[in-house]
C-alpha cells in the first residue's frame, strides 16, 4: 500500500529525514517510534504533505501512484488520514459542517452520491456512539475550546467518519489520561482491516498495550536505525532510547543498511 | 485662512440654498450649525481623528444639491431589502409616502418623515434633534444640521414593544452630475419599548454622489433597541455618516453596521452610556476591494457606573482598498464597574490593502474592565492545511475560513430576511473579489 524508498525531508531549514524506507502492506499496523527530535511527526506530515516540509530526495508510492505529486487534499480524497498532534481550532465552523464537507468532498471524488444533512447526522450518531462521543460536539466549532484530550478524541471521530485507507496517528496518545487513551484505541481498533493500514507515531510504548502493532521502527537522526516486531517498543520501555544510540555507533554504517533492509521486509 | 476659505467657496455657495423655513427653534438650529461650519472647515489630516483619511476628494469636489427624483416600487425592490413589513422611503433627502409603508403601527406610534414631525410633534424633535449630535465640533454633522430638512423619525410611546422591525430606506439617484444629499434620522425609543431598525443607504451602481448622514437615537430607560445600519451605496458614492446613541438608565442598544457598498466610507458611532447599568454593544463588519476606503470610528463613553459595552468590528480587504479603524473607550471617573471588550479583527486578501487600527482607552476609573484586542492578517495556513487534510480543496477551505470570519458578525443579526440577503450580498461580493486574486 505504502512504499517510502530513501524519503529526505526539510524543514525551516534544517535536514530531518536523511533517507526513511518503510513498506507497509494493507491490514498491517506499524508504530514508529523514537525519541523527541528524531522525525518521527516530520514523517507523518510529509505524508500528509505539509507545505512546510520539503521533500528533498527519495519516493513514496501510495496505491502505486506517486503520493508526494498530490496535493493535501488529493492524498486525503484518496483515503490518506492523519490525525494532527496538534489539531488547529478553527472558529465559526461547527464540527458537523466541516465533516459533513470533508465526507462529501471524498464521496464525490469517488463517484458517490453526497449524504445529505440527515444522512450524515445519522452516520455520525452512530460514530459518535461508537466511541463515547458526546454529541455536542458535533456543534462545536472545530477543536475550538476544546481540551486535549477532546481535540484527539475528535481526531479519532474524524477518521472514524472518514474511514481512511492510511491512517497516520502523529502523537495522538500525547498527554492522553487514561481513558481518553482507551476511546482513541478503541477508535483506531475498531477500524483495523486487511484492507487498511495504520501507522502509529508515538513517543510512549504505552500506547502500544492498547493498539497491537505488527511491527516497530525505531527512528533515530532522521532514519530507522531499528526495526521489529511488538516486542521492540517493550524493549524500549524498558531500556529507553539510549542504547539505540549507543549501538549505532557502534555498528555503524553496515549495521544501518542490514536494518534499513528489515525496515523494508516489515 | 484664506486659502481655506476658497477651498471652501462652492461650500458656501451651496450653504446659500440650503433650506429655510420651519420653526423658529429648527431654523436657529440651521444657521447655527452653517456658522459653525464654516468656522471649522473640513478636516484634515492633521487632525488626529482624521490622520489616516484625506476628505480631500470631497472637499474639492461639486456636489449640487440632490433634486427630487422620482422612484418606482419595483426599482426599490432591487435594493437589499430587510423585508421589514413598516418601511419609510426617502429618495434624494426626500420622505416618499408612495414608497413608504406606515399603515398598521400600534397607536401613539410615530414613523414617517422628519419634516413633518418637526411641525406636527415639534417639542419632542425640538428636544433631541441637535442635541444628541451636537454640531459644534464636527465639520460633517455641522454641515449635514446646516441642511437638515427632511429624513427619518421615529418616536415609540413608552411601553411599547413593536413586534416587527422597521426600514429606513435613503435611496441617492444622481444620474447627472454628482449631487450630495445629508439624510438626518431621530429615534426615540420611549422608557420600557422594545424595537428594531434596519436603516439602509443604496444607490444604483455608476451613481456619483456624496451621502453625508446623521443618526441620533435616544433610549429611554429600559429601552430595548436592536439596530442595523447597511451601506449598500454605489462603489462611485462617497459616504460620511456619525450616529449619535445616547442612552438612560438600564437600557440596551445594539447597532450593527455593515459596510458593503460606498467608495469613500466614513462612519463615526459615539455611544453615550449615560444611564446606570445601561449596555451598549457596536457590531461592525466590512468588505473593501478595489480602491475603496472604508474608515470606522467609534466612541464607547462611559458616563455612569455598572455599564457594560461589547464591540466587534470586522473586514475583510482585497485590491489596494483601504481601511481603517479606530476604537475609543472612556470611562468617565463616575463609571466603576464598567466592563467594555472591543476586538476588532481584518483579514487581507490581497498584498496591496492596508489598514490602521488603534484601540484607544481613556480610563478615569479605577474599578474597571477593559480588555481589546486587534488581529490582522491572512488566512491562517495552520488552518487551510488541516482542512485540506481532511479532503477540501485549496478553495473550498479558503472559502470556508472565510466565510467563518464573516459569519461571527453575520450570525448576529436577529432580523432572519436582513441576514440572508446580507450573507447573499456579501458572498457574491466575495466570489466575485476572490476570482479576481485567483486570476492575479
Amino acid at each position: 500500500m505504502l512504499d517510502i524508498k530513501n524519503l529526505q525531508v526539510r524543514a525551516e531549514g534544517k535536514q530531518i529525514l536523511n533517507g526513511i524506507d518503510l513498506h507497509v502492506k494493507a491490514g498491517e499496523v506499524h508504530a514508529i517510534m523514537g525519541p523527541n527530535g528524531s522525525g518521527k511527526s516530520t514523517l507523518a506530515r510529509a505524508l500528509a504533505g505539509h507545505p512546510e516540509y520539503e521533500v528533498t530526495d527519495g519516493t513514496v508510492t501510495y496505491e502505486g501512484r506517486d503520493l508526494l505529486g498530490m496535493d493535501p487534499d488529493e492524498r486525503a480524497r484518496e483515503g490518506v488520514f492523519m490525525a494532527f498532534q496538534y489539531p488547529v481550532e478553527i472558529a465559526g465552523v461547527t464540527n458537523a459542517y466541516f465533516l459533513k464537507a470533508a465526507l462529501n468532498a471524498q464521496r464525490k471524488h469517488h463517484g458517490l452520491e453526497e449524504l445529505d444533512a440527515i444522512e450524515f447526522l445519522q452516520l455520525s450518531k452512530e460514530k459518535a456512539k461508537l466511541l463515547n462521543i458526546d454529541q455536542s460536539m458535533l456543534n462545536r466549532a472545530v477543536n475550538e475550546g476544546f481540551s486535549g484530550g477532546e481535540k484527539k478524541r475528535n481526531e479519532i471521530f474524524q477518521m472514524a467518519l472518514l474511514e481512511p485507507k492510511l491512517a497516520i496517528l502523529d502523537e495522538t496518545d500525547s498527554g492522553l489520561d487514561i481513558d481518553a487513551l482507551q476511546v482513541v484505541s478503541k477508535g483506531v481498533n475498531a477500524l483495523r482491516s486487511p484492507d487498511r493500514a495504520i501507522i502509529v507515531v508515538t513517543h510512549y510504548q504505552r500506547l502500544l498495550n492498547y493498539i497491537v502493532p505488527d511491527f516497530v521502527h525505531v527512528l533515530s537522526g532522521g532514519r530507522i536505525v531499528k526495526s521489529g516486531g511488538k516486542e521492540l517498543a517493550l524493549e524500549l520501555e524498558q531500556r529507553g532510547y539510549g542504547w539505540i544510540d549507543a549501538d549505532r555507533a557502534d555498528a555503524a554504517s553496515n549495521a544501518d543498511r542490514s536494518l534499513s533492509a528489515a525496515g523494508r521486509s516489515a | 485662512m484664506a486659502q481655506v476659505a476658497e477651498k471652501l467657496q462652492p461650500w458656501l455657495a451651496a450653504l446659500g440654498e440650503r433650506p429655510r423655513g420651519g420653526s423658529r427653534w429648527l431654523q436657529d438650529l440651521r444657521d447655527h450649525a452653517a456658522s459653525r461650519f464654516v468656522e471649522l472647515g473640513f478636516p484634515s489630516v492633521r487632525d488626529e481623528e482624521w490622520r489616516f483619511t484625506n476628505v480631500a476628494p470631497i472637499a474639492s469636489s461639486e456636489f449640487r444639491i440632490a433634486q427630487a427624483a422620482t422612484l418606482n416600487a419595483d426599482d426599490l425592490e432591487t435594493f437589499l431589502y430587510a423585508g421589514a413589513r413598516f418601511r419609510v422611503v426617502l429618495v434624494n433627502g426626500r420622505y416618499s409616502p408612495e414608497l413608504s409603508r406606515t399603515a398598521g403601527l400600534p397607536a401613539g406610534f410615530r414613523f414617517g418623515s422628519l419634516a413633518a414631525a418637526a411641525v406636527e410633534q415639534a417639542d419632542v424633535v425640538g428636544r433631541y434633534l441637535g442635541k444628541v449630535a451636537e454640531p459644534d465640533h464636527r465639520a460633517f454633522a455641522a454641515l449635514n444640521t446646516a441642511f437638515t430638512h427632511d429624513g427619518a423619525y421615529v418616536h415609540v410611546p413608552d411601553g411599547v414593544v413593536l413586534e416587527h422591525p422597521l426600514q429606513i430606506m435613503y435611496v441617492s439617484v444622481a444620474e447627472g452630475a454628482p449631487s450630495m444629499s445629508h439624510p438626518r434620522t431621530l429615534i426615540v425609543a420611549g422608557d420600557n419599548s422594545q424595537l428594531q431598525i434596519v436603516e439602509t443607504y443604496v444607490s444604483r451602481a455608476g451613481h456619483k454622489h456624496f451621502t453625508n448622514a446623521v443618526t441620533e437615537i435616544v433610549a429611554g430607560e429600559n429601552a430595548v433597541l436592536d439596530h442595523y445600519k447597511v451601506e449598500e451605496e454605489s462603489v462611485d458614492a462617497f459616504h460620511i455618516a456619525s450616529m449619535h446613541i445616547h442612552t438612560a438608565r438600564n437600557a440596551n442598544v445594539s447597532t450593527h453596521a455593515f459596510t458593503l457598498g460606498g467608495r469613500f466610507v466614513r462612519n463615526d458611532i459615539i455611544a453615550v452610556l449615560d444611564g446606570d447599568g445601561s449596555e451598549c454593544t457596536l457590531n461592525g463588519l466590512y468588505l473593501a476591494d478595489g480602491d475603496r476606503l472604508v474608515d470606522t470610528h467609534t466612541t464607547i463613553d462611559h458616563a455612569k457606573p455598572h455599564c457594560p459595552s461589547h464591540e466587534i468590528y470586522k473586514g475583510i480587504l482585497g485590491g489596494r482598498a483601504r481601511a481603517v479603524f479606530n476604537g475609543k473607550i472612556i470611562v468617565r471617573p463616575d463609571a466603576q464597574k464598567t466592563n467594555a471588550k472591543q476586538t476588532n479583527r481584518a483579514l487581507l486578501l490581497s498584498d496591496n490593502a492596508t489598514i490602521n487600527t488603534k484601540p484607544q482607552l481613556e480610563i478615569f476609573a479605577d474599578d474597571v474592565k477593559c480588555t481589546h484586542g486587534a488581529a490582522i492578517g491572512q488566512l491562517d495556513e495552520d488552518a487551510l492545511f488541516y482542512l485540506r487534510t481532511r479532503g477540501l480543496t485549496f478553495f473550498e477551505a479558503r472559502d470556508m475560513l472565510i466565510h467563518a470570519f464573516a459569519g461571527e458578525i453575520l450570525e448576529r443579526v436577529k432580523i432572519e430576511p436582513l441576514k440572508r440577503a446580507l450573507e447573499d450580498e456579501l458572498y457574491a461580493q466575495l466570489a466575485k473579489d476572490l476570482a479576481e486574486v485567483d486570476a492575479a
